[in-house]
């Protein structure tokens, strides 16, 4: 390792190490190792400081394709891995300056890091998005606006439909939110863990419906059909309403952020 | 660690009501980056993500996908407003 060289972070895992991670090469084509120390081993690449440096990272960070096939390169590593054995996954971009400041990371994180290690061990993470038609949720649970009294102005036509429009909106808000308190509810108790993440913009997701729920979960392994028998039994529950299972993920969303920051 | 239902090769695949490819893999990475920019555990080293660099990755691929999306032809989702 050279000056030229920083060190990329991918994930932890408890020593013994698993096999060497297949691909083997992770972000910018680099390969990638192991640094095992305290009992634990770090999955890393050397990459160069020119392109991985705080300040070219950052630059990079704008450029989305770079930002997509970096966080495809760092995914891919992350998940073989998982697939080997139990893992604590690293934030995108998480980057050192040598393997001795790894080291003394696993020196002073140890504790926390194996907890992470022992809460995730044969568990996996599942995302659950449902989507909704918001004109189809608002029926039925609104009388349809009055029309306008004979002889009323076009200005008072159009504030009509207007108030009306938003009422419906309103409505369309309360039945989502609701719906997604008992879609969350129902997958909370076939999981270890689970949250709510603010809905995605839907245009990102590629869908002009509206998100009603965007949750992932902590599922243990053995319960995962199960989990999966769920989520298609709410999404046969409502016309209107459709649900779409990601998964397995590595445990991004668990990966124990709040013991670890908080020392 | 063999367990059918996490096995090695598997990939984070989208179930139910399956949409097409292309847009398939566009949902992936906005679910991927949902991932790998807000989750993962947070070490400070060198360079660590703060939230206003999530935050500004977040609104350029916003702006990238409404460039891109501005080029399609509108769906038409209310026709009650095309008067207004």
């Amino acid at each position: 390792m050279t000056a030229d060289q920083v060190v990329w972070l991918y994930a932890f895992a408890t020593y013994p190490a698993p096999p060497a991670p297949q691909p083997s090469t992770g972000v910018g084509g680099a390969p990638v190792r192991l640094v095992a120390h305290a009992g634990l081993v770090a999955a890393v690449s050397s990459v160069p400081r020119l392109d991985f440096g705080p300040e070219p990272l950052r630059r990079h960070l704008e450029d989305l394709d770079w930002l997509a096939q970096t966080a495809r390169a760092h995914n891919a590593v992350v998940e073989t891995m998982a697939g080997l054995t139990t893992i604590v996954p690293v934030r995108l971009a998480t980057v050192f300056s040598d393997d001795d400041r790894v080291r003394e990371l696993l020196d002073t994180r140890c504790t926390q890091i194996a907890a992470a290690l022992r809460a995730l061990a044969g568990r996996s993470e599942w995302g659950v998005k449902a989507y909704g038609d918001p004109r189809a949720m608002a029926v039925g649970s609104q009388a349809p606006p009055a029309a306008a009294p004979p002889g009323a102005g076009a200005g008072t036509a159009y504030l009509q439909r207007r108030r009306a429009e938003l009422s419906t909106e309103d409505v369309v808000q309360r039945v989502g939110q609701q719906l997604a308190r008992q879609m969350h509810a129902a997958l909370l108790a076939v999981s270890v863990a689970g949250r709510q993440n603010p809905p995605q913009d839907t245009t990102l997701a590629g869908t002009r419906e509206w998100m009603v729920l965007n949750g992932t979960y902590l599922v243990d392994d053995r319960r995962a059909q199960t989990f999966r028998e769920v989520v298609v039994g709410l999404d046969a529950e409502r016309a209107d309403v459709r649900l779409e299972l990601t998964g397995p993920w590595p445990p991004y969303s668990f990966s124990g952020v709040q013991e670890v920051e908080s020392t | 660690m063999n367990d059918p239902a996490h096995p090695p090769t598997a990939r984070p695949g989208t179930s139910q009501v399956a949409p097409g490819r292309a847009e398939q893999r566009r949902i992936a990475l906005v679910d991927l980056l949902d991932r790998v920019l807000a989750g993962g555990v947070v070490i400070a080293g060198e360079v660590t993500l703060s939230v206003a660099d999530v935050e500004m990755v977040r609104v350029s691929l916003r702006a990238l996908v409404c460039s891109v999306t501005a080029l399609e032809p509108r769906l038409v989702i209310d026709e009650e407003r095309e008067d207004d």
